[in-house]
């Protein structure tokens, strides 16, 4: 087991700095400079030079680089060059809204795809099972921005139930936070959960199928027994893989629902960062969502071991 | 059944629970929003119009304002005086003012916030103006006197804007994230990509006038999110919103849109620097296949002005010069002819605003009716800045598309490092005649002959002056409708 754990933790770390300097190389021959960008068109060219050595924008790029990794070694991220604040701090800010939002719309997408997918599963070919699979179809189609736009004008615009954006904060308790999340949370997991659902009912299907169900039914276990201890856990491997990806892919989702919500979340950081040039905002943003998708998978590799057993052993 | 009933309803009436901070009895406080967020709120080291947008007025103070008719008045400083070469400005300073640190405002204050803006290390906006002053004095306290190396009749405007704000020396390093001014309203607290709250400042000079305790600006960019917004009663001012989504709000009865102009002016920016657009009849050929009117319609959802000149109509001696190159296809086709141009191959570099990339493809389809060809290409700003703008080159672009929104800019047309590389000595001395030029008639005279200069030499093809709408709950009073400048003065605004 514990080599196990080294090996991925070893492949983990290796991903991370590969990825650091990719980040950090790609960002660089992005055109255009933040000085300049910061400064404006009408600026004097003497006021964007002035600001360009105070942001350090001319030192050599090998040197930034090894900067920026012994600064995050040490937990220094730097000063973002537009609003002058440590990056930490401001990411720290943002994560407050994008992690619960993450929970949120990752807990709905499971509960969501979970109970269609063994529902459908368990009703194979009957109307259930077409009626709710032929949703799933809509939702895939769903441009989540799209929906949003309709949930807002529904209860923002029309019933008025939720405010049509903005966050309010975990100061006021936690309801006025969740509330504020919910309609963006729905929005991100609808076509998530659409996906996972399918992947579900598949995989629950297939395990059906196994000798050791028919096994399990004829020494005299309920059809609801057999599902729920035996099928289930056999299930979740390809589910659980799907999973991993989705996270990745809810993060990415963020930078557009927040848009739309005017959330002031992480995904909106690296959107307005990029627009302003604000690289050291960026490249620690991007750093950090590829640090918890390595993560995530990593954890995710992790649990297949304690769900199969078998795995471990395939890896030694 | 009725369990899930139970728990629907349950559901139901929290979400339908009363919003704490959304709806609260609008006596005293405001919800503005604005598009983008302002980097720091320090004006006098950083360009972004939202930073003025949000502290000019509010927070910090300058010793002139501006009006929303353009006109200028007292402020910080009583009264001024010029002396007859407009090189020499007296100012006499408020007496009795406080920065709301505690510390007295005086001409040590203003000494030090002018040097600062013209110190090497400089960042603000305008540091150029500042480093035009051969000398700031302080005679005394309440005396400041300005004296320039060269004549500035605008002196007076211009140290209105933001650029020009008053900052306390002690407080002055850190007004990015705590700004300290002699202004109305302090800073509450600001979310980072959410919003910013102001609070009322109860020792303001003038307290009893101010009717807002309390002000959130919050900061919404796109278009769909205004509306809905707006619509949602979330918010209960939205100064420039974006121009698509006004006819809609314009038909609600709960709103009153206000139609203001600005000092703006959005140009197809031509570059002289290149062949064969250094060819004055190239040049008036590509203005000769502009409609301005389709453009307006097109780009700016019909809020603007047509103009024909860089100058604004309501300015000190604007004349309407849209005449000297009206739209005429037929005369573009014979002037490209009369140049020996054939088969002309343009670049159009396209900033992301709606108004150039909508623009841009309206300009495309003109210039195709005489037989040019403009290649659309859509770069974001700061490619824009660096591969278009910057003084320092390298100008890669044919034509793009632009709004300028500074007042009174004529200066840069003379600056011989601008992107429009337009250096005509003819102008610059016309230019240098008006700055030196005392009284009023005269330099408006002058003006008009510069603004005709412009438009027959068909600098750029000028487009028109853009209209800002400003949409406002119905009984929000005092919300100007002109836009001389970015700023939004809330010591004026109260509920009915």
């Amino acid at each position: 087991m514990s080599v196990f754990l080294l090996r991925r933790f070893a492949t983990l770390l290796a991903t991370l700095i590969g990825a650091s300097l990719i980040i950090f190389l790609v960002l660089d021959a992005l055109p255009g400079n933040a000085a300049q960008m910061l400064m404006g068109a009408d600026a004097s060219p003497d006021a964007v030079r002035a600001l360009s050595i105070k942001l350090g924008l001319d030192q050599p790029l090998s040197l930034r680089y090894l900067l920026w990794l012994k600064g995050m070694m040490v937990g220094d991220l730097g000063n973002s060059y537009v609003y002058g604040t440590p990056v930490a701090g401001l990411i720290a800010e943002r994560l407050v809204l994008t992690i619960p939002l993450a929970i949120m719309s990752m807990s709905v997408t499971v509960v969501l795809a979970l109970s269609a997918g063994i529902y459908t599963a368990a009703n194979h070919n009957r109307l259930g099972d077409v009626g709710v699979m032929s949703l799933t179809q809509v939702g895939i189609a769903l441009p989540n921005f799209w929906f949003a736009i309709l949930l807002i004008l529904l209860f923002a615009v029309k019933l008025q139930w939720v405010s049509a954006g903005g966050f309010a904060g975990w100061d006021d308790g936690i309801w006025p936070g969740v509330r504020s999340l919910l309609l963006p949370a729905i929005s991100l997991s609808v076509v998530q959960a659409a996906i996972l659902a399918r992947v579900t009912r598949s995989a629950v299907l297939e395990v059906l199928r196994e000798d050791f169900v028919r096994t399990a039914r004829a020494k005299g276990l309920g059809k609801r027994e057999v599902l729920w201890r035996h099928v289930l856990r056999n299930a979740m491997i390809p589910v659980m893989t799907v999973m991993g990806l989705q996270f990745a892919n809810l993060l990415a989702g963020t930078i557009i629902i927040e848009n739309v919500f005017y959330l002031p979340g992480l995904g909106r950081l690296i959107f307005q960062s990029i627009a302003n040039r604000d690289l050291i905002v960026v490249r620690n943003c991007v750093m950090l969502l590829a640090a918890m998708v390595v993560i995530v998978n990593f954890v995710v590799d992790v649990l297949y071991a304690f769900i199969d057993p078998r795995i471990k052993v395939h890896h030694l | 059944m009725l369990k899930k009933l139970t728990i629907f309803a349950v559901a139901a009436a929290f979400i339908a629970a009363p919003l704490p901070s959304f709806a609260q009895a609008k006596k005293d406080s405001v919800v503005m929003a604005m598009a983008l967020e302002p980097p720091g709120l320090d004006p006098t080291n950083a360009a972004a119009a939202a930073i003025a947008e949000v502290t000019l007025y509010n927070i910090y103070e300058t010793l002139t304002k501006i009006n929303e008719d353009g006109s200028v008045s007292p402020l910080l400083a009583e009264s001024w005086q010029a002396s007859p070469d407009l090189k020499t400005y007296t100012f006499k300073l408020r007496k009795g003012v406080k920065f709301q640190n505690g510390e007295a405002f005086d001409s040590a204050a203003v000494k030090f916030s002018y040097d600062r803006n013209a110190a090497a290390t400089s960042t603000n906006k305008d540091k150029s103006l500042y480093q035009s002053f051969e000398s700031v004095t302080a005679p005394d306290a309440d005396t400041i006197v300005i004296a320039l190396k060269y004549s500035e009749p605008n002196l007076p405007f211009l140290l209105g804007q933001a650029s020009g704000s008053i900052v306390e020396p002690k407080s002055a390093p850190t007004n990015v994230t705590q700004p300290v001014g002699t202004g109305p309203y302090q800073l509450g607290g600001w979310v980072k990509g959410s919003s910013i709250t102001l609070n009322k400042w109860a020792d303001y000079r003038n307290a009893s006038a101010i009717k807002l305790s309390k002000v959130t600006i919050r900061f919404i960019s796109d278009p769909a999110a205004q509306i809905a917004a707006l619509l949602s009663g979330d918010v209960d001012a939205f100064p420039r919103v974006a121009t698509r989504s006004v006819a809609q709000l314009k038909a609600d009865p709960r709103f009153t849109v206000l139609v203001g102009g600005s000092k703006a002016k959005t140009i197809v920016a031509i570059n002289e620097r290149k062949k064969p657009l250094d060819d004055v009849r190239v040049r008036r050929a590509i203005l000769a296949a502009i409609d301005r009117k389709a453009m307006i319609d097109g780009a700016a959802d019909g809020f603007g002005t047509p103009i024909g000149s860089f100058y604004t109509p309501g300015s000190l001696g604007f004349v309407d010069t849209t005449g000297i190159n009206p739209y005429d296809p037929e005369k573009a086709k014979q002037l490209l002819k009369e140049a020996g141009v054939t088969n002309l191959e343009l670049s159009l570099k396209l900033p992301p605003p709606p108004y150039a990339r909508a623009g841009g493809e309206i300009l495309a389809a003109q210039l195709a009716k005489v037989g040019i060809t403009a290649k659309i290409e859509n770069v974001e700003w700061a490619q824009w800045l660096s591969q278009v703008f910057a003084g320092t080159g390298p100008h890669n672009f044919d034509l793009t598309i632009v709004s300028h929104v500074e007042p009174f800019d004529l200066v840069k047309i003379t600056e011989s490092d601008y992107y429009l590389g337009y250096n005509n000595e003819a102008f610059n001395t016309l230019y240098k005649q008006i700055m030196s030029t005392p009284d009023e008639a005269g330099r408006a005279k002058l003006l008009g002959d510069a603004q005709k200069m412009l438009a027959t030499d068909a600098v750029a093809g000028f487009l028109y002056q853009p209209q800002w709408p400003t949409v406002i709950n119905k009984k929000l009073k005092g919300v100007w409708k002109e836009v001389p400048q970015f700023e939004n003065d809330f010591s004026a605004w109260s509920w009915e």
